[in-house]
């Protein structure tokens, strides 16, 4: 579905990525693991299109399609999401508000529609309603966030939905919560893949294919065992 | 506009004429350029007695002899000589919708104003449905004591009432522009609210639109006796066309001991207008002011609403959003002048520009010698939308009395990319994601605003920004 094909990637002229290449297919989760500054977020930018990373050398296809010259939102159209690992507060901008924008002006849903599901969501997610009204991301906390993050996952229904650590500053029971949420309420057929080094996000997600990124580098994929491995090695042994 | 000879009226025919509804060329257009003259015809065709006469006259003395502000929005390109300073409602429809700019068309399309309604405000025609709605409005008005009515109406049914606070809040004499609309105005409104009397419904000019609300010298004055309640609306969110290029209005108003008055204007001339306006008001004991000031259209906009706190307690408040676009300057601010002991004010500006626009927010805040334990605060954000565009603070403080305290606090905010690239990465393109923000960034003073104006304020700003309009 999802292919990188000898990407690299830089920031200000400078390579953060260095010659990536891997499919993704779908139906399949995924797990991207590294050491800190190992380019797993800038890959998951780069997949969105963050204007700040451009594309150097290689192409990403979505099916038959490039994305090399496609924004952001036009990748989105097509079927790919990003969870944030950190976003912005965006004062005055309700989740509501966001979605409305999104889905109802777009006539992929209409405002009823959107009311009930996003209630509906956030009520399995624990979110208070309070939230939902509030300024998106503004005084939220970092589990608020993240639930946020997966809840618009599951409105846009996405092909390749990537979470960019998507278990920090969630607890276990939450993180449960979201990782079977995510199950449930995304399409079998979406390529999930999950950014992280956390071991127990591994070990309730239990992917079919863990890459590694080190340097800009993917430099090993592997199965399940290979999460087991990095957890009692470490990087370095890699 | 047709060069026309300058005549005197003919009252008796007036009325003929209107009898018959003859069209055009009414003699009851003064012709382009100020004189004495055109003074003169304004005042006698309206009928008024010589004390407005008087003062319509000494009035012009003041506007020749001032100058033109040497600060400010860039006022160069104003010809007072070519400017027609009244035209008759009647005259008004001689235009025909055909010849309006596309743009304005498009707008109303867009905006989806209804037929009848696009007609008026484009100033084609001077009938209007809601005058059934008006007609109602006003025999409940009628209930509770509550005067609403044109300024030209007032100015003979109501002269005492008038004539006591008539241009003594903003005297001629306050800026050329005030001294202008004194010699030339024309329309507006007038509102007085008894004793006690809470008015719950929003007074909207919008109502009774075809006694010249739109006029482009209006003279708004509202007085609101003890412990009274009144919220007035003017303009609205669909652009007003005029060929005329200015727009110069007095506001004055009077809050009484424990009153209560909201003033909240939608501005949205087209782009050719310079817009100058003079708004005051004075809060007496315990009484409450409020402006809330949206300005989208024109090309110049001068205006900062002031409350005089002269009694006790007084509280003064300003609400101010500005979009500046395109070769658009919006200077507006506020003035607040602490007269009273405990009096406060609070100014919370917001303003955007985009596509080389400039906004400017230009305030004063005046605490006199005596207003012991008031309190001033001013709020100025900006938000620049690209490189080309420009915002500026210009805040003025006069603090003259220790035992007070005064908070100001500007930011300066350029449309973070990354905030863009968070609401792409959901669907939404760049000029939706900028709205969104933009209307966010707003938020807090529009929902001061009634429902059904926000959400065509939120629409309208949504349009400009897609650089739609104009």
């Amino acid at each position: 579905m999802l292919s990188l094909q000898n990407i690299s990637a830089s920031v200000e002229d400078k390579e953060i990525l260095h010659d990536i290449s891997f499919a993704f297919a779908p139906g399949t989760t995924y797990a991207i693991l590294g050491p800190n500054g190992s380019g797993k977020s800038t890959l998951g930018n780069t997949i969105m299109g963050h204007p700040d990373f451009t594309l150097t050398e290689g192409d990403i296809f979505f099916g038959e399609t490039s994305l090399k010259n496609l924004s952001p939102d036009e990748r989105a159209k097509l079927g790919i999401f990003l969870s944030f690992q950190n976003p912005l507060p965006l004062p005055g901008v309700s989740v509501m508000d966001l979605f409305r924008m999104a889905l109802v002006s777009s006539k992929k849903l209409d405002a009823m529609s959107l009311h009930k599901k996003v209630k509906a969501f956030a009520e399995e997610l624990n979110i208070k309603d309070e939230l939902l009204r509030r300024s998106l991301h503004e005084g939220f906390s970092g589990g608020e966030k993240k639930k946020i993050e997966v809840l618009e996952a599951a409105l846009l229904e996405p092909t390749v939905a990537i979470f960019d650590e998507i278990d920090t500053g969630v607890d276990v029971d939450a993180l449960k919560l979201i990782t079977t949420f995510i199950k449930k309420h995304l399409p079998k057929e979406t390529t999930l893949v999950y950014i992280t080094h956390s071991h127990k996000l591994l070990s309730i997600l239990n992917p079919s294919t863990v890459l590694v990124l080190k340097n800009g580098r993917l430099i090993k994929t592997g199965d399940h065992t290979l999460a087991e491995e990095i957890e009692k090695n470490g990087f370095e042994q890699i | 506009m047709a060069k026309e000879p300058q005549s005197t009226p003919d009252l008796a025919l007036d009325d003929y004429r209107f009898g018959f509804a003859m069209p055009e060329r009414s003699v009851h257009k003064t012709g382009l350029g100020l004189t004495e003259a055109v003074v003169r015809e304004i005042s006698a065709i309206k009928e008024e007695g010589p004390w407005m006469l008087d003062f319509r006259l000494q009035a012009l003395k003041i506007f020749e002899e001032k100058s033109l502000p040497n600060w400010g929005a860039d006022l160069g390109g104003i010809d007072f000589d070519a400017i027609t300073y009244y035209l008759r409602a009647t005259d008004k429809q001689s235009q025909s919708w055909d010849d309006l700019p596309q743009e304005i068309k498009d707008t109303y399309d867009r905006i989806g104003v209804p037929e009848a309604e696009k007609k008026f405000l484009a100033g084609v025609s001077a009938q209007y449905e809601s005058e059934v709605v008006y007609e109602s409005v006003n025999r409940e008005l009628d209930k509770l004591g509550v005067i609403f009515c044109d300024m030209d109406t007032a100015v003979k049914k109501y002269p005492d009432l008038v004539r006591e606070h008539f241009g003594k809040l903003i005297p001629s004499h306050d800026n050329k522009f005030a001294a202008l609309n004194s010699a030339v105005w024309s329309g507006g409104s007038f509102v007085y609210v008894p004793k006690g009397v809470k008015v719950n419904l929003p007074l909207q000019a919008y109502f009774r639109i075809n006694a010249e609300a739109f006029g482009q010298f209006e003279r708004t004055l509202i007085i609101a006796e003890e412990g009274s309640y009144v919220h007035y609306i003017e303009g609205c969110t669909a652009p007003i066309y005029t060929t005329n290029s200015l727009h110069s209005a007095v506001v004055e108003i009077i809050v009484k001991e424990g009153a209560r008055v909201r003033y909240t204007t939608v501005q949205n001339w087209s782009k050719n207008i310079y817009n100058l306006v003079t708004k005051r008001a004075r809060a007496e004991k315990n009484a409450v002011m409020e402006w809330i000031d949206c300005n989208i259209g024109s090309g110049v906009t001068m205006k900062y609403p002031a409350v005089y706190l002269t009694g006790e307690g007084a509280r003064g408040e300003v609400l101010s959003i500005a979009y500046a676009g395109k070769s658009q300057h919006q200077d507006a601010g506020a003035k607040m002048f602490h007269l009273a002991p405990n009096t406060t004010s609070r100014v919370v500006s917001k303003s955007i520009a985009k596509d080389g626009g400039r906004s400017s927010y230009r305030g004063m805040v005046h605490i006199a010698p005596g207003a012991t334990g008031s309190k001033a605060s001013v709020v100025c954000d900006a938000l620049l939308l690209d490189e080309t565009s420009r915002s500026d603070t210009y805040p003025t403080m006069r603090i003259q009395e220790k035992r007070s305290s005064f908070e100001h606090e500007a930011t300066v905010e350029k449309i973070g990319e990354e905030k863009l690239y968070y609401l792409m990465s959901r669907g939404i393109n760049k000029s939706e994601a900028e709205s969104l923000l933009v209307n966010g960034f707003i938020e807090p003073i529009v929902k001061e605003i009634p429902l059904e104006y926000s959400i065509e304020l939120n629409r309208l700003i949504q349009l400009e920004m897609e650089g739609s309009i104009g």
